[in-house]
């Protein structure tokens, strides 16, 4: 076990540096800080001065290394819009995307966990044909047309609820680092449809996934036997079999979390939601480079973060990875 | 005659016909495609032609609404452009994104896969390693990143003048781990059977019984997941260029019509965001149900029981 863990941290320290250079040879090539930092009227030579101080004629590699260990100790460099460190603006953006992650997650779990089962137990009721009817067509509905649509019903058609920002009644967290919408009711309706729309892309996904894993433990000989020995059929399926299926729900959960971070740029954009994702967009906009590929190497870090995770987990609860990992 | 006599009384055929909802799906799939490709012989307007695009015209209803026009079935843009029009055309546009991006992933992914699975060791697990790493990420991450790098790399006038090709070496770049996996995974199961032995036998060098002799029998998973792919590249291109990293408006796809369509949207031009985005959801569930049935029937697991 202890020998999986090395290894997989290992993998995850390889990827992230294979991330950093990426994402410095991106700043390296197409950005420049002398450029973006000096005014027109700074000399041929000042700026020559300028670039010998800043290190950038220094080897590709020697800088790669500087912009590594800035890197470890949290410095992503300036951005060039802002004028202020890439990794402040990242940080102060990154609890909206969060928030909306949170909250997608918690609306995917209440409604595919009940769905997920009931269309397992009864597969040929027309109200299953119907969910999973309905899963096709969402899997097939791109996530900012899903947005557009309940944009268009809850906030056009209906007038119950914003179309867009996160309101102006935000609870200030943590001494003012976290600014959350969790705590009034403003933000909570800021929140609900893109909350909604994030989540409709991993719903019939996970809907799916429940069901295949709950119908396939149906199968299993202990069901059969808890049934046998007359066992309550909610007790058989709750506590027996349903518990057996989250094993694979977790750790494809957990990879989920990551990729929707990835959809959280689409959604932000349609709601102008001020998170990550919308400054990603911003950054790509005005080509701050300096931003983009610290936005790159956080979001990176993020991904590998959580799936080394859930592998770690997954390794520690189910012993047959760790053994075919070994070969 | 024979071969048309032979397909006539196959299987294949037979397990299509009887389902109404793979025949429905081809159906609308055909027609969609036949009517994007023939767009400049049944569109009413030309909207690359700046001639025929009058800006008084523009943001005109669809012509059933109380302002809406004879001239313009579904009303027009904020340029002035007949939407049905723009939407054939850019069908046209997403289409051809779609199948050159999959053709792109499985050309990469067979090789990866091929030269993984024959070769094993070494090259195998640096390549599956790449592609799980790659897979850890979303795709979308991954396309969008590139498209970001593509564009400030070339710059955005070059971008927008070779967006076609970009879009699909993006898409390509970041979705060929699906195909490699599943090539290499058929490639070790036929790897092991008794005809590739006979090959290398007889003194058949590894290229000839990779390509003409393992390949082959390692397709149907491939056309499985292109039906699948083809649609998700769709939606991928849809999805960039709805963030502004994929086709000009001057020469929209579907996703870039949706695009401009949303900032008239909240003010009631409803029409310009709709149609699109309907035809492409129309699109995306014909061909991913097709998708379904073919995997359905293709899939020896589920034949049997």
């Amino acid at each position: 076990m202890f020998a999986f863990i090395v290894r997989r941290i290992l993998q995850a320290v390889v990827v992230m540096a294979v991330i950093s250079c990426i994402g410095f040879a991106i700043k390296h090539s197409f950005g420049d800080p002398v450029r973006e930092l000096s005014g027109m009227t700074v000399s041929a030579q000042e700026r020559e001065r300028l670039r010998e101080e800043l290190g950038l004629n220094d080897p590709f590699l020697v800088q790669w290394g500087r912009f590594l260990k800035g890197a470890v100790h949290g410095d992503l460099g300036m951005s060039y819009l802002y004028k202020k460190p890439a990794m402040e603006i990242i940080l102060g953006k990154a609890p909206a995307t969060m928030e909306l992650v949170i909250a997608a997650s918690v609306i995917i779990l209440i409604l595919s966990v009940p769905i997920g089962i009931y269309a397992a137990v009864r597969p040929r009721s027309w109200l299953s044909r119907f969910f999973m009817g309905v899963s096709v067509i969402g899997v097939s509905i791109p996530v900012f047309l899903t947005a557009i649509l309940l944009i268009s019903i809850f906030s056009v058609q209906l007038g119950w609820l914003p179309s867009f920002g996160r309101g102006n009644e935000l609870t200030p967290l943590f001494g003012g680092a976290w600014m959350s919408g969790f705590f009034t009711w403003d933000g909570i309706t800021h929140l609900v449809l893109p909350a909604l729309s994030l989540s409709s892309i991993m719903l019939p996904l996970f809907i799916r996934l429940i069901r295949a894993e709950m119908k396939e433990t149906l199968e299993a000989e202990y069901v059969k036997f808890a049934r046998a020995k007359g066992l309550k059929p909610w007790r058989v399926l709750v506590v027996h079999a349903f518990k057996n299926t989250l094993l694979p729900v977790i750790t494809v959960g957990g990879v989920q979390l990551g990729i929707m971070i990835a959809y959280t740029v689409l959604t932000e954009t349609v709601f102008q939601w001020q998170g990550m994702g919308f400054m990603f967009l911003e950054a790509l906009q005005r080509s701050d480079v300096s931003l983009m590929s610290a936005y790159l190497v956080f979001v990176g870090f993020v991904f590998v973060v959580v799936n080394t995770v859930v592998d770690i987990v997954y390794g520690l609860v189910n012993p047959m990875v760790r053994i075919a990992g070994r070969k | 005659m024979n071969a048309l006599k032979r397909f006539k009384d196959c299987y294949f055929l037979y397990s299509f016909l009887r389902d109404p909802l793979a025949v429905g799906s081809l159906a609308v799939l055909v027609v969609l495609t036949v009517a994007a490709f023939a767009a400049p012989l049944i569109a009413p307007h030309n909207p690359y032609d700046p001639a025929t695009i009058d800006i008084f015209d523009a943001s005109t209803p669809p012509a059933w609404t109380p302002e809406g026009s004879e001239k313009f079935l579904l009303g027009t843009d904020a340029q002035g452009r007949d939407i049905l029009s723009t939407m054939l055309y850019g069908m046209r546009v997403s289409l051809i994104i779609g199948f050159g991006a999959t053709i792109l992933q499985a050309f990469i992914g067979i090789i990866v896969g091929l030269s993984a699975g024959y070769f094993g060791r070494r090259l195998d697990a640096l390549l599956m390693r790449l592609a799980d790493v790659q897979l850890s990420f979303s795709t979308y991450m991954v396309a969008i990143f590139l498209g970001a790098v593509f564009q400030t790399a070339f710059g955005m006038a070059n971008y927008e003048t070779f967006a076609v090709p970009f879009l699909i070496l993006v898409l390509g770049l970041a979705e060929w781990p699906q195909f490699a996996r599943t090539v290499r995974a058929s490639v070790m199961a036929e790897k092991k059977k008794e005809y590739v032995e006979a090959a290398r036998v007889i003194g058949l060098g590894s290229r000839r019984i990779m390509w003409r002799h393992i390949l082959p029998n390692t397709l149907t998973p491939v056309m499985v997941i292109s039906t699948v792919q083809v649609a998700n590249c769709i939606m991928g291109e849809a999805a960039l260029s709805f963030i502004g990293l994929g086709m000009p408006i001057t020469r929209p796809s579907l996703g870039s019509l949706i695009k401009a369509g949303f900032e008239f949207f909240l003010s009631g031009q409803w029409w310009i965001t709709f149609f699109p985005g309907a035809l492409l959801v129309l699109l995306i569930v014909a061909i991913n149900l097709f998708g379904d049935w073919l995997r359905d029937f293709l899939n020896p697991k589920l034949y049997k029981g």
